[in-house]
């Protein structure tokens, strides 16, 4: 009975709003050391099935397996301390603080020390420096001081990034991470996903609009089109599929 | 050193720090610097206050809870130490016992109501707090054979606390050092430990997670800290020390009732005195308290002066009345807030930071 568990595994996931069904059934494995692109129109529900496999959503029906562990039912802390972490579509910060700040209480997060009531918090030098560490990566080093409400949103949106860096989960879920950043700040972000991607412990769900981005990033795609998960395959046996050029790249044609 | 004691927490702005040196000073010696009784009952006011609005602060302005049982917290810890005090007579045994049970007893209140309803919305958690509160003060009202009901309590305190108690045959600068300036360095001492105390915790991780729950509770779940758990600590940390406030009120007065403790004026002021000094900030704690008791207390004194002064300008001198205070004490308010959206103490960290550039 050895079997090998997928990571993370959804089976026949499903969640209603009233009538109308955002995700619908959707079953699929994610295995370690891969990163699979999700794409799909908008309200297709890719944001929906990521709050349904993060815990912000609680499904209708189905379940969410994290390594053959029934996950369905768990809190979204408790998810997060088991290894999944998400950045948001719409950015998700904590805005009277600091960039420094920001990142620094997701490393203490991870280190466990959010309940030490009587050290100083300034005096983790460790967290501090992890923390600089993760912002010098996405190149926000020198905004580490400004609040972050004050911040253009390219940066904001590049924070977002480092707050799930910083977490560094076993599954890592983008959701449209370069949207609103200014070209010569996308490929910063893409390197850092590549750069996480050649970690093999790591699997990757990535939201993503851009071609491109997907041909050069993704072991596989799935599609959703209405809550349903209509496609599934190497990304150039999807890409060719006539559902998807229609329903999907037929608003934004490829130049190949 | 100073800056260990302070948690690194240190005020960030020159005219603050002459500000909480000059509080501090007048408060450590008040009884040599403000001899009289009437100065005397205001500084240990202060005192009191400064622990007890800090603590609201720790649940409003670090951790983003609207409360309005803070003075059911506050009256826990009094009538703990009064009703001990009554019980057996005066002692230090009592005294110490009545103030734990007191701590103790709010702690499970808050533990009780944080756990209940921290897990919703924010609304009802207020909603909460405010039907739990006034119950409370029906109840203590209604049992009169153990609380005394709205006459309240009044009780014995160890003698060397009370002013027929002589520490010293002679007079230290012209004031005699009786029990009443030790209960003053009681009140003083305590109110200033408790006080470094809560700026340790709001400047520890538990308190560096609290301003993240506040700005964003969704997102902290998402990063993993368990969000009811840090509200619900939070709101037992902020009881027991408003309960600890109590029991040097009730040590302090030697009587305790609905009226010093548990009225809803009360927590109007602590509101006012949180926003006036700045929220988010327990040094704003410190200036808001101090403002706000000192115009309480002298405004009327003050107008009745200014009234006399103006007595044949027959507009001016009317507006000036004494009985008047209270309305000016709210254009003080209004002014303050309006002025001063983050407070005076935000207002003075603002200053010190475009200047600093
Ligand atoms: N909380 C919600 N309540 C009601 N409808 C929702 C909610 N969240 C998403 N939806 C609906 O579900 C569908 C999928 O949305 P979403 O997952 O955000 O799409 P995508 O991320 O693929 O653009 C949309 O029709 C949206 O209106
Ligand atoms: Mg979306």
């Amino acid at each position: 009975m050895a079997t090998e568990h997928s990571i993370l595994e959804t089976r026949d996931l499903t969640v209603r709003f009233g009538g109308h069904v955002a995700v619908d059934r959707v079953s699929c494995r994610f295995e370690r050391g891969t990163l699979t692109a999700i794409v799909g129109p908008n309200g297709a529900g890719k944001t929906t099935y990521f709050n349904l496999v993060s815990g912000q959503l609680r499904a209708t029906g189905g379940t969410v397996l994290l390594n053959g562990e029934d996950i369905t039912s768990m809190s979204v802390p408790r998810r997060t301390e088991r290894g999944i972490g998400r950045a948001f579509q719409l950015t998700n910060l904590f805005p009277t603080l600091s960039v420094r700040e920001n990142v620094r209480l997701v490393v203490q997060s991870r280190a466990n020390k959010g309940f030490d009531l009587f050290s100083v918090a300034a005096c983790h030098v460790e967290l501090l420096e992890r923390a600089d560490h993760v912002l010098a990566e996405v190149r926000l080093i020198d905004q580490a001081d400004r609040i972050v409400s004050a911040l253009p949103h390219g940066d904001q949106r590049k924070l977002e990034v480092a707050l799930l860096i910083a977490l560094g989960p076993q599954v890592l879920m983008f959701d449209e991470p370069t949207a609103g950043m200014s070209v010569d700040e996308v490929p910063v972000i893409l390197d850092l996903i590549r750069k996480l991607k050649s970690d093999m412990d790591r699997t990757i769900l990535l939201v993503e609009h851009k071609m491109d981005v997907i041909r050069s990033l993704a072991d596989r795609i799935i599609v959703l089109h209405n809550g349903e998960l209509v496609a599934d395959g190497e990304p150039a046996e999807v890409i060719a599929l006539p559902i998807v050029q229609e329903a999907y790249l037929g608003k934004a044609p490829e130049a190949a | 050193m100073l800056t260990r004691l302070l948690s690194g927490d240190t005020p960030r702005s020159g005219i603050l720090t002459v500000f909480l040196l000059l509080i501090l000073i007048s408060l450590a010696f008040a009884p040599f610097l403000f001899p009289g009784t009437k100065s005397l009952e205001t500084a240990a006011r202060i005192c009191i206050f400064i622990v007890l609005v800090a603590s609201y602060d720790l649940l409003l302005g670090y951790a983003g809870i609207v409360s309005f049982a803070h003075t059911m917290f506050f009256g826990i810890g009094a009538y703990g130490t009064a009703l001990a005090l009554s019980a057996t007579g005066a002692g230090y045994f009592p005294l110490v016992w009545g103030t734990v049970a007191g701590a103790i007893v709010a702690a499970i209140f808050a533990l009780a109501i944080g756990l209940f309803s921290l897990r919703v919305k924010a609304i009802f958690f207020a909603m909460v707090t405010l039907a739990v509160a006034s119950a409370f003060a029906v109840l203590v009202s209604q049992l009169s054979w153990l609380t005394g009901g709205e006459d309240g309590l009044n009780y014995r305190i160890p003698r060397e606390l009370t002013p027929a108690f002589k520490l010293i045959g002679g007079k230290v600068f012209g004031v005699t050092v009786n029990g009443k300036v030790l209960a003053y360095y009681l009140v003083f001492v305590a109110s200033l430990v408790l006080f470094l105390i809560m700026l340790r915790i709001v400047n520890s991780p538990f308190g560096s997670t609290l301003k993240a729950v506040r700005d964003n509770a969704f997102r902290a779940e998402a990063i993993g800290y368990r969000v009811v758990w840090y509200r619900t600590t939070a709101t037992v940390l902020s009881a027991v020390m408003a309960a600890l406030a109590g029991s040097l009120l009730a040590i302090w007065l030697r009587y305790t009732g609905p009226a010093t403790t548990l009225s809803m004026e009360i927590m109007i002021d602590i509101l006012l005195m949180v926003v006036i000094g700045g929220m988010g900030t327990l040094y704003g704690a410190v200036l808001g308290v101090t403002l706000f008791i000192l115009a309480q207390t002298y405004l009327q004194d003050f107008m009745g002066v200014a009234a006399e002064a103006t007595s044949s300008v027959p507009l001016v001198s009317a507006l000036v009345a004494p009985e008047r205070w209270l309305l000016w004490l709210g254009v003080l308010f209004v002014l303050s807030v309006y002025f001063f959206p983050t407070g005076i103490v935000g207002r003075l960290r603002e200053r010190a930071r475009a200047s600093g550039r």
